[in-house]
């Protein structure tokens, strides 16, 4: 895979859209061990403390964290036209303290599916590296993805980049 | 192709141009002001036919467009398309980095035990 690696340690977020398959590599990392970052991405009591944007009450519909496993969860908030609720589930393909696998959907968008692998590396000073590589169907639908937000979404973002299109395809 | 999917396609064109190294540091180098193939050629040990290429591909994601009229034919780098593209890159990176802020909290609480602190 190409990808540009960052030498030096970011303290924030690196995201990384890959040019030869359609996937996003996100690099974090923390100051707490591997063990704990672990804990709080396999224990749902924890996850809905930090997974979900603070405008949405995440629930957990059901959640069996194990190789072979599955999961679903629920994002709720009141939208502007009352009451709106995102649902997303997905298979653990496997799951051990230093590595997940697992697929993800939004119920919203059935069709599509994307392959998540955690990576949990330690570092020194008793840091957590956290490696996401996430891979979905074609580079259209990762792209929709990245395009996609929950202020603007994805609509609006595509009719931005049309308008701009054709006021350059004219040169 | 519907028109959202051909937009789609446009996109991940730009995303896919930014991808490379050299491509990245072109547009850096369009940013300043517009520049001819050779002049763009100079910093790197490559062919002009591979500078080429690499416009061709900046070209058709819209990056990138040149002028037909003058002789020189200078790059101009379509920096709206470009700063668009940048942009949902960020705002994808910001949700990520205030999610991971957020787990910075919970990981700053959670004991170095089994179980997570029973809540008060």
């Amino acid at each position: 895979m190409s990808k540009t690696q960052p030498a030096i340690t970011h303290p924030e977020t690196v995201i990384t859209a890959d040019d030869e398959v359609p996937a996003i590599h996100i690099v974090r990392e923390f100051d707490a061990s591997p063990d704990k970052v672990y804990r709080a991405h396999t224990d749902p009591e924890i996850l809905v403390k930090w997974l979900g944007p603070r405008s949405v009450e995440m629930e957990v519909d059901f959640w069996d964290c194990r190789t072979g496993g599955s999961y679903r969860y629920l994002h709720r908030r009141d939208g502007d036209d009352g009451a709106e609720e995102y649902a997303f589930h997905g298979c653990f393909h496997e799951v051990r303290p230093d590595r997940m696998v697992q697929t993800f959907t939004y119920e919203g968008y059935p069709d599509g599916v994307s392959l998540e692998t955690l990576i949990l590396e330690e570092l020194d000073g008793g840091r957590t590296r956290l490696t996401i590589n996430s891979i979905v169907e074609s580079f259209e639908a990762r792209d929709m993805i990245l395009a996609s937000g929950m202020e603007t979404g994805v609509v609006e973002g595509y009719e931005q980049l049309d308008e701009l299109l054709r006021e350059g395809g004219e040169s | 192709m519907s028109s959202q999917q051909a937009t789609a396609k446009q996109l991940s064109q730009v995303f896919s141009a930014l991808a490379d190294p050299i491509r990245r540091d072109m547009v850096a180098r369009l940013a300043i002001g517009d520049a001819t193939v050779t002049e763009l050629a100079e910093p790197y040990d490559v062919s002009l036919q591979a500078i080429s290429k690499h416009l061709k591909i900046l070209g058709e994601a819209g990056l990138v467009s040149r002028t037909r009229e003058a002789q020189r034919r200078p790059v101009h780098l379509e920096a709206e398309v470009f700063d668009l593209a940048t942009k949902w890159l960020e705002r994808y990176r910001r949700e990520a980095e205030e999610r991971y802020q957020r787990l910075d909290e919970v990981l700053a609480a959670m004991s170095d035990t089994d179980k997570e602190p029973e809540e008060s």
